[in-house]
Parts: structure tokens; C-alpha cells; sequence
């Protein structure tokens, strides 16, 4: 074959690779984040995390609103403090709340916000004072088995 | 008895294998470094490229889309039991990027590429090219082993990256259209949950690591292949099962230490 | 035996693990001469081409080609020096993915950066010279064997060597191919001053055209002289392989461990057979 052809088909190759590269990048690996990257920071602290991670969205009423940055531990009052980032169209009251919820049964975790009524706004870098940290399932089963078992042995013994 | 000759026996064979081992990571490091050779040439490589990545195209999208169409299929009836098909784009997406896409696209490249390397140079040795090479003063690793080397380095990755996408639209093809699971959640639960330099970047690097291992060994069985018509067959069997079995080896490694 | 030597070998051993191949070989070649080298097959000849082309090394002895030591070369002075030696090897050893006329082109392709008319002149010319102008643009395996191995020959000529080596340049041709062959060898080497070594075990077409010889056996040099020479030499050695006998110093029977009638006997007495 002639060198000229093999030129292009190399190029061709390697544009190939470089574009699914960036399609993985974008499109599978949402590399960008880029509609988060201007808007504003906000914080929450819970009690419980639960599987929360970097990246989980953020969401209002079900619709993403933005995405969780950073997690870490507050060493004063041992919460969990989450950082997020929200798109800077969205303004929130300053009684907001925020609760972190389960996808489904095993879905993946996520923070929903309840959005107040008060007129003024959380100012970047602000802390959500309300919230409300992930159910943690082993311990609802444990509370339902033993409650259950309670309420059958009373049962029983009423008997 | 039997035993106790077997134990001596894997001590002598680990300990001849020793010099081959160094004789070969000899062969890969000079061939390596002889693209500053005066005899390497780009054109080459360029040659190679194509013959290597290029011809490989169709067999890796072709193998890549039906792999994601199953993995899709068989994610589905997995997770359908327990009410979690959301979660079938991540399980898809991070079935191809870390293991199946380098992996998969390691070991074609080896039936493919690796055995046709291994040909072609033992039967140049056999015909005595790489000798007449050496007498008319050019390097045969500089001329001939560099280029094939860095081509299959070069190509298997580009190979992977492709492998993977193609992978990932064969799994919504089916999952999306067929199976019924939402588009939407099967790209937002992708998204969030695969990352760009823990997933993407790290399968690549896999691939990148298969190619050089790939290569070297279809290079090295065909450089020391023995120059009969029967030695060439030999090598280029050898060549690819030892190949093969490398990748899946070394795959384990590297599993336990970039993802652990 | 007057002329400068070009090629001096001094006590050279060589062994293949623990199997001697050359033990103790003194040769000295003269400028500008035709030199056979003949000896048994697996006699250690084509090692000694390699020697003296630096593919391989002596364990010990030495090897001066022009007067230089080749064990002090280092590998790109070993490369350097190889522009000047060309070799026909057995097989012709072309590449087979390309024409006749860039198998030619390689050396100057891979060495010089030539404008393409000059280049294309210098093959067809060294294709010319070996008759085979017309088949520049066929590949090698549209090449008879003859034609494939004068291809190699225009190949190994094209740098204009000062040595030019020849591995059994006869073997595997027929009888036209092979004369065309030897007058080929004969005069490229006056037409280009350089010197031949060739390794043949062909003994008529050898004389023909070498002025000096050298029998190798068992790892020495057991003959050497002009061609009328050797035919007298009063080696028996020489004389078998001269002479093409069966039998002689050469033993026609490789070693066994027994003599054929004492194991006959020996098996029918054991009642079975071998």
C-alpha cells in the first residue's frame, strides 16, 4: 500500500482513539462536571453519611441541582460534613433543609433539599443547619425484628 | 519419590529460565530505545501502525459490541431480581473499563497481531533476512523489531479506548431500546458512579501495559525462534498461548494494585 | 602467497557450548585473491565466514581484517566496517517484501540519502551486471532460484566491499545457473579489486575460479595451496574429499557403540531384533 494512504489511515486511527477517549471522558465518565464548575459552595453537616460519595448529585424535587465535592469530618462535633455544589441559578432560603436518601431500595445514595420560605438566601460557603442524615437500613431492620419480637412476646404472655 | 524429584526439578527449570528472562528484557530495553537509532524509521512504524491497529478495527468492534450487548443482557436478569436495573449502566460501563475491555482486547491482539509478528520474524531468521540485515551494517532491532514494538504499545490502547465505547453502545442497545430500562438512569447512574482517572484512565493503562507485554513476547519468541519451517509453527503457537496467559496473569496483578 | 594479507586469523577457537567447532585455525587471505574454503558439511566453515564478518566472536585467538583487530570493534565500529564487506548468503536471504530492485536499493536506501536518479542508476547498474535489469520490479518469489541468488549477488555488491564473502554460492542450482554464478564471482572480483572468500564444498566449479584453497577438518586447517596443489597433496584427508570417496579418513560409518557383527551376533542370541 502506498505510504500516503497509510498516513491517513494512521491519523485516522489515532483521531479515532483520542475522540472515543474523550467521548469516555464526557459522556461515561462525566469527567467534565463542567455545569457545576461555576456554581456556588454550600455545606451541610450530618450525622450519618451513609454511602454518600463525591459526585452523588444533589437534587430538588428530582431534579439534579448539583453534586457533592467533598466529605469530611468536622472534628469538633464528629459530623459528617459534606461539601456541595450548586448551580448559581438556584437560590435556597436560609431555613433550607437537606436529607440524604436512597435511590430505591439499593440505589445509590443522594442528597435531596427541602427549600424554605424564608426571603433571604444562603450566601456561598453557608451551612445547612437542617438536616436529616441517611437511614441506616441494618438498624431499621433491627429496630422492626425487635419491636416485632416485643410486641409478639407481650402478645403471648397476655395470653 | 515422585515428589521429591519434582521439587529439585522446578528449581532447576525456575533457575534456567532466569538468564532467558534477562536475555529477553535486554532484547525489549535495546529495541525500545533504538528509535534513536539512525536506522529507525518513522515510516516504519507508521507501517506497522496500520498493519497492527488499523487492520484490527473491525475484529475489535465487532467482538466489543456483541460483548457489551451480553454483558447487558446478563446485567439485566441479574439485577432484575432485585429491583436494581438502574444500576445496569455502571455494571456495564465498569465490566469494559476495567477488565473486559483491556483484557478482551489484549487477547485478540495477541491471536491477531502477536501471532502474525512472531511469523514474520522467526521466518526472517529463518531465511536468514535478519543476518543479511546485520551484514549490510543495519540493526534489525533498530530496523525491524523497534517499529513492531512500539506499534502494538501504540495501537493496543487506542484499540481499548475504542473496545470500551463500542462495548458501553452495544450494553445500551440493549438494555435501553430492548430491555426497556430507562435511558436516563442508565447514563446518570453511569456517570456518577464511573470516574475519569479511577476507571477509565487505569483500564487504559491496563491495555497499555498488555501491549507492551504482548508484543515483547511475540518479538522475543520470534527472534529466538529456531529457523526451521517447524520452528517457525512452533513459536507462533507458543507465542500466543504464552501470551494469552501472561495478559491474564498479569491482569490479576494489576487488578489487586490499581484497584484495591 | 606474496600479496598483503587482508584477512589474518590467528589460533582462533571457537565452541558451540561444549561441542569445538574451530580449534586453532591460523589462515591468512591475500589482497585481492579468490580464496575457497572447503570442508566437510557441519566442518565449521560457515562459523568462520561469521568470524570474519564480527556476527560472531572467537573465545579465543585473533581475527585482523586489514590489519585491525576485529575483538577491539566495538558494535558501531563493527557496523562501520560491515559497509565494507558484502555476503551472499545460502538461501539469498532477500526480503520478500520487496522488488528485486529495492532489495538492491536497500543498503544504499538504509546508509545514504541518494536524489532517486542517482540511485536508480547505481542498481541498474549492478543489476545489469548480473544480467538482470529486466526483472527489477518482480518480487522474490516470482524469482527462480538462480535468478533470487544473483539478485542477493548485485544485493552484497552494491556498497562496493573491499571482502566479499560467498556460503555455498553453488548450492541448490542447476548447472547453468551455477556457472553463470562462478564467472560472476570471478569477475566482480576484478572488476571491483575486492577479495572473495568462498565457502563451498563444490570442488570443480570452486577451482575453477579460486587461486587459493583451504581444507577444513575437524576443526583445523588441514590443507591449504593453489588449486594444482591441493589436487597433490599428499593428505589423505584431502585427497578423500578431493576425490569424493566414500570412505576414508572421513569414516563412512558414524560411531556406534558396537561393531554392527558382534551386535548381530549378540542379538540373536538374544532372539531379538534391532
Amino acid at each position: 500500500m502506498e505510504t500516503r494512504a497509510i498516513d491517513w489511515w494512521v491519523g485516522i486511527f489515532v483521531l479515532l482513539g483520542i475522540a472515543a477517549l474523550v467521548v469516555l471522558a464526557l459522556r461515561v465518565g462525566n469527567l467534565s462536571g463542567f455545569a457545576y464548575d461555576s456554581g456556588y459552595v454550600l455545606h451541610a453537616d450530618f450525622t450519618n453519611v451513609g454511602s454518600l460519595k463525591t459526585r452523588s448529585p444533589v437534587k430538588i424535587g428530582g431534579v439534579t441541582v448539583g453534586e457533592v465535592t467533598h466529605i469530611g469530618m468536622n472534628p469538633k462535633t464528629y459530623m459528617a460534613n459534606v461539601t456541595m455544589r450548586i448551580e448559581p441559578s438556584i437560590k435556597l432560603p436560609i431555613d433550607t433543609g437537606a436529607s440524604i436518601y436512597t435511590q430505591g431500595l439499593l440505589g445509590e445514595q443522594y442528597i435531596a433539599i427541602q427549600p424554605g420560605g424564608m426571603p433571604q438566601n444562603l450566601k456561598p460557603g453557608a451551612t445547612i443547619t437542617m438536616t436529616q442524615g441517611a437511614v441506616n437500613i441494618d438498624q431499621m431492620i433491627g429496630q422492626m425484628v425487635f419491636s416485632k419480637a416485643a410486641g409478639s412476646s407481650k402478645s403471648s404472655g397476655s395470653q | 519419590m515422585a515428589m521429591l524429584e519434582f521439587i529439585p526439578q522446578l528449581g532447576r527449570r525456575t533457575l534456567q529460565s532466569i538468564p532467558g528472562l534477562g536475555a529477553a528484557s535486554r532484547f525489549l530495553l535495546t529495541s525500545l530505545l533504538s528509535v534513536f537509532n539512525r536506522h529507525f524509521s518513522f515510516q516504519q512504524l507508521f507501517r506497522q501502525i496500520y498493519g497492527f491497529g488499523v487492520r484490527s478495527l473491525i475484529l475489535m468492534v465487532v467482538a466489543a459490541f456483541f460483548t457489551g450487548m451480553v454483558l447487558g443482557f446478563q446485567g439485566y436478569y441479574a439485577l432484575v431480581r432485585f429491583g436494581a436495573t438502574s444500576a445496569l449502566g455502571t455494571l456495564v460501563a465498569l465490566s469494559l473499563l476495567r477488565e473486559l475491555g483491556p483484557v478482551l482486547t489484549a487477547l485478540l491482539f495477541a491471536g491477531r497481531a502477536g501471532s502474525a509478528l512472531t511469523a514474520e520474524i522467526s521466518s526472517m531468521k529463518a531465511t536468514e533476512q535478519l543476518s543479511a540485515m546485520e551484514m549490510m551494517a543495519v540493526n534489525p532491532l533498530a530496523w525491524v523489531v523497534a517499529p513492531r514494538l512500539w506499534a502494538g504499545i501504540i495501537s493496543v490502547p487506542i484499540l481499548c479506548a475504542i473496545f470500551d465505547l463500542v462495548g458501553i453502545f452495544g450494553g445500551y442497545l440493549i438494555s435501553v431500546p430492548v430491555l426497556g430500562v430507562d435511558g436516563g438512569t442508565f447514563w446518570a447512574q453511569m456517570q456518577s458512579n464511573v470516574t475519569f482517572s479511577g476507571d477509565i484512565l487505569t483500564g487504559l493503562f491496563k491495555a497499555l501495559c498488555f501491549g507492551v507485554v504482548v508484543t515483547w513476547i511475540a518479538a522475543w519468541k520470534g527472534y529466538t525462534a529456531r529457523p526451521t519451517a517447524e520452528g517457525v509453527g512452533n513459536a507462533t503457537t507458543l507465542s500466543v498461548v504464552t501470551a494469552s496467559l501472561t495478559v491474564l496473569g498479569l491482569d490479576f496483578i494489576l487488578t489487586a494494585l490499581l484497584f484495591s | 602467497m606474496a600479496a598483503e594479507a587482508l584477512v589474518e586469523l590467528e589460533n582462533v577457537c571457537f565452541a558451540r557450548g561444549s561441542h569445538p567447532v574451530l580449534a586453532g585455525v591460523d589462515m591468512r587471505i591475500p589482497r585481492g585473491a579468490i580464496v575457497a574454503l572447503m570442508g566437510a558439511s557441519g566442518g565449521g566453515k560457515t562459523t568462520m565466514l561469521n568470524l570474519m564478518a564480527g556476527t560472531l566472536r572467537p573465545q579465543s585467538g585473533q581475527i585482523r581484517i586489514a590489519g585491525q583487530n576485529l575483538q577491539k570493534f566495538s558494535g558501531d565500529a563493527m557496523y562501520a566496517l560491515r559497509r565494507q564487506m558484502g555476503m551472499l548468503f545460502q538461501h539469498s536471504a532477500l526480503f520478500t517484501d520487496l522488488t528485486a530492485f529495492e532489495n538492491v536499493a536497500f543498503p544504499l536506501r538504509r546508509h545514504f540519502r541518494l536524489p532517486e536518479n542517482v540511485l536508480r542508476k547505481l542498481v541498474m547498474m549492478k543489476l545489469e551486471a548480473v544480467g538482470l535489469r529486466g526483472a527489477a520490479g518482480l518480487f522474490p518469489a516470482e524469482l527462480s532460484g538462480g535468478m533470487g541468488r544473483r539478485i542477493a549477488l548485485a544485493r552484497a555488491v552494491i556498497m562496493d566491499p573491499m571482502l566479499i564473502f560467498y556460503d555455498e554460492p553453488f548450492t541448490g542450482l542447476d548447472p547453468i545457473s551455477v556457472g553463470i554464478i562462478a564467472s560472476l564471482i570471478k569477475r566482480l572480483n576484478t572488476a571491483l579489486g575486492a577479495t572473495s572468500v568462498l565457502v563451498s564444498h563444490d570442488v570443480e566449479e570452486t577451482f575453477s575460479i579460486a587461486d587459493y584453497g583451504f581444507i577444513l577438518a575437524g576443526g583445523k586447517i588441514i590443507a591449504e595451496g593453489t588449486p594444482a596443489e591441493l589436487r597433490n597433496s599428499d593428505s589423505a584427508l584431502a585427497r578423500q574429499f578431493l576425490g569424493g570417496q566414500p570412505d576414508g579418513p572421513v569414516p563412512f560409518h558414524y560411531p556406534a557403540r558396537q561393531d554392527y557383527a558382534a551386535a548381530l551376533r549378540d542379538s540373536h542370541a538374544a532372539g531379538e531384533v534391532i
